[in-house]
């Protein structure tokens, strides 16, 4: 038995592997954004890429996130897979006219004929101490618009499998990359990155018997520690990673809560319109007769993203989610 | 020491020579449009070219004609006509290669059908029957689209993405003067000459944006002086006069061919009719402007042009009259036979699969269907 030897990568190191693996397989992918090139990226996430691969292939753009956007579709056009550097969440909304009114819509539009195979990668969400417009969780933004795919990894192996899987995908994925994960650290083998997963899949990242965990993103590793810490009171956790929001993988989940019969929701982005309300809804329509309690949601405030300071009281944390467990001893009276 | 002392003492050094990149002068437009009909110049065209233009001309105002009364007859949901634009549309199409792109906005039906687009296809958008009639590859036509200037960084990226290939391949992309004001049309013409794109820009400005007037739009000099800030040329041309359009848009086109990069291009024209059908043109324009300006007929003026040179006589332009109306009845037959539509293509072409949640709503809508079919043969059979 040959023994591997395995090495310690960040996400965003597996992520600028991935970048380097997908360029050295297919020719037609450009990286492109603000400060991708010599810089790499201000994540670094791009190092080396303009080196390796030239700045034809790796391009700083001029700063503007419409046009940049907007330049990849007609490169699209003409047989290239772009993938497009967002610098940070909310810098991404002037590119959202291109988005919503073209990228998401062109195959439809042109019932198939003029595919769109780009990839939006957008570091998103809080916890890093960013200062205002560099922490804002947009998912609902995403989700609500037909066409595209919404994926974030919540591992060094998935953000690997899932930009890989991105890349190649012949649709527009917006790639959502958790900052806060970025220098979160596993270890693998160089030799042989993780297999790339099918976009639309969920994944049980700890199984459990009293309840589900609901989550992606940022908030699985929290989840996690709930999890951990809800043993002393006597629960026994399901944590369940979606990896993908759209597809969203409703079997999954729906399997979890049946064994479980008690849901609760966890994100940070804001609970009103957002993310956690679909899932509960869906959750409800599919799992009604063996729900023990409502559907819950941990979510961040309904608030803009607040300054670093105060960040810690918005993002749920172990005890909000642990509360929330505890009120899945629903009774009907109560 | 004090800040205040601190300050004091500073000395700032000079700033290192300025040294200007590029002279403006080269780039910067001529004070009036630039004209060939009824100039000396005119005698240096190809008659055939000439001949050509004009019977793309006759043809196109008729296909105006006959769209805005398909709207009337309830066929059409809407159509904004180019009438009095034709030679900026027709030149558009004409100065094109095969393997080159048209980029429209969405008043441009005329060039994508003078650049050979089926004209029933062409008006799939405005018909409503679906967004885009046509496989954007087959003719190289991006697709129609409503949302202003937003085709223009589409062009940039195209005609980049085509140099990077190593095809001498041009994009040509149609704007409105109201879309000139777009955050877009800003971004597009910036990464075009900072990529230095084969990319050619035509300004069709008709004079208004719905009912604001240019003056409203912008206090350039020109539209055309825009593309200097952007370090491109910029060009203004009698958007009346074909042979002056072809004429500069051929000049742009080569000189994007030949790897010189992005140009602005301006053609002073005006809309003759409404914005579409829907709008009421006397609430912001009088019938003396429109009348000026239907004294600069761009059919008239090229006709005038042949005519004099003894290019065309009355047999000539009856002929291109009898084809602009066989093109009308044949567009007149197509469009009042109604559209076949098949309800489930709502799903299929949203993702390359659809997703688990798409193939429920398709097996919902489907049931639906049967049961509404169902409940139409009992009604038959009743
Ligand atoms: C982004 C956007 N805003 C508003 C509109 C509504 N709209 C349609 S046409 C038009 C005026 C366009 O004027 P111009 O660019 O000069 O083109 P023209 O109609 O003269 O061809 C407006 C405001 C639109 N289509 N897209």
């Amino acid at each position: 038995m040959t023994t591997v030897a395995l090495k310690p990568a960040t996400m965003a190191q597996a992520l600028t592997r991935g970048l380097r693996d997908a360029m050295a397989a297919d020719p037609t992918v450009h990286v492109m954004g603000e400060d991708v090139g010599t810089l790499g990226g201000v994540f670094r996430v791009t190092d080396g890429l303009a080196k390796e691969f030239g700045e034809d292939r790796c391009t700083d753009t001029p700063l503007a996130e419409a046009g940049i956007l907007g330049t990849a579709v007609g490169m699209a056009m003409y047989g290239l897979r772009p993938v497009v550097e967002m610098q940070f969440d909310a810098f991404a909304y002037p590119a959202f006219e291109q988005l919503i009114s073209h990228v998401a819509r062109m195959r439809n539009r042109t019932r198939g004929a003029m595919p769109l195979p780009i990839t939006i990668r957008v570091p998103y969400g809080g916890g890093i101490g960013g200062v205002e417009h560099h922490s804002d969780s947009s998912e609902a933004y995403y989700m609500a618009t037909p066409g595209l795919h919404v994926v974030t990894p919540a591992t060094v192996a998935d953000a690997y499998g899932l930009l890989r899987a991105a890349i190649a995908s012949d649709d527009p994925v917006v790639f959502l990359e958790p900052k806060r994960l970025y220098w979160s650290k596993d270890s693998w083998n160089p030799d042989e990155p993780p297999a790339v997963e099918p976009i639309g899949r969920a994944v049980v990242r700890r199984p459990g018997r009293s309840a589900t965990l609901i989550t992606y993103g940022p908030s699985v590793p929290v989840c996690l520690e709930a999890a951990e810490a809800a043993r002393a009171e006597g629960w026994d956790l399901e944590v369940v990673d979606l990896r993908s929001l759209v597809p969203f993988d409703d079997e999954t989940v729906a399997a979890s809560v049946r064994r479980t019969g008690r849901a609760v929701v966890v994100h940070e982005a804001g609970g009103y319109g957002g993310p956690g309300g679909e899932i509960a809804a869906r959750v409800t329509e599919r799992c009604f007769h063996h729900l023990e309690a409502p559907v819950l949601r941990v979510a961040g405030f309904d608030i803009p993203y607040p300054p670093p300071m105060l960040e810690r009281h918005h993002l749920p944390g172990v005890d909000r989610i642990l509360d929330a467990v505890g009120r899945l001893q629903w009774e009907a009276d109560s | 020491m004090t800040v205040m002392e601190q300050r004091g003492a500073y000395r700032p050094t000079p700033p290192p020579a300025w040294q200007p990149r590029t002279d403006p002068a080269p780039l910067l437009p001529d004070a009036l449009p630039h004209r060939v009909l009824g100039t000396e110049a005119a005698a240096q065209v190809d008659p055939g070219l000439l001949r050509r233009l004009y019977a793309e001309l006759v043809c196109g105002r008729r296909y105006n004609a006959q769209a805005t009364a398909l709207t009337k007859q309830g066929r059409l949901a809407v159509y904004p006509s180019s009438t009095g634009q034709e030679a900026c549309e027709v030149a558009a199409a004409l100065v094109l290669e095969e393997r080159d792109w048209l980029f429209p906005s969405y008043r441009d039906t005329l060039a994508a059908v003078a650049r050979g687009l089926d004209p029933v296809q062409a008006l799939t958008l405005l018909r409503g029957d679906w967004h885009t009639g046509y496989d954007p590859h087959e003719h190289r036509i991006a697709p129609l689209c409503t949302p202003l200037a937003t085709q223009l960084p589409h062009a940039v990226g195209l005609a980049h993405a085509a140099r990077l290939k190593g095809d001498d391949v041009v994009a040509l992309a149609l704007v409105g003067d109201g879309g000139t004001s777009e955050g877009d049309f800003h971004e597009a013409l910036n990464f075009a000459a900072v990529w230095q794109a084969p990319v050619v820009f035509l300004v069709q400005n008709n004079g208004f944006a719905i009912s604001v007037p240019l003056a409203k739009q912008t206090a350039a000099p020109s539209l055309a002086h825009k593309a200097v800030g952007y370090g491109m040329p910029g060009r203004l041309v009698d958007g009346n006069d074909a042979a002056a359009v072809h004429e500069v848009l051929s000049d742009a086109v080569r000189h994007a061919r030949a790897g010189g990069g992005p140009t602005l291009v301006e053609a002073v024209t005006y809309r003759m009719e409404a914005h579409t059908n829907a709008d009421d043109a006397t609430r912001y324009r009088g019938d003396s402007e429109v009348e000026t300006w239907r004294a600069h007929d761009p059919i008239a003026l090229l006709e005038h042009e042949l005519t004099e040179r003894g290019l065309l006589d009355d047999d000539g332009i009856r002929e291109a009259r009898e084809a602009a109306e066989t093109m009308a009845a044949d567009l007149r037959a197509r469009m009042n036979q109604d559209p076949v539509l098949d309800p489930m293509d709502l799903f299929a072409h949203v993702y390359a699969e659809p997703t688990p949640q798409l193939r429920e709503q398709e097996a919902q809508l489907r049931a639906e269907l049967a049961a509404e079919a169902e409940a139409e043969t009992e009604g038959t059979a009743r």
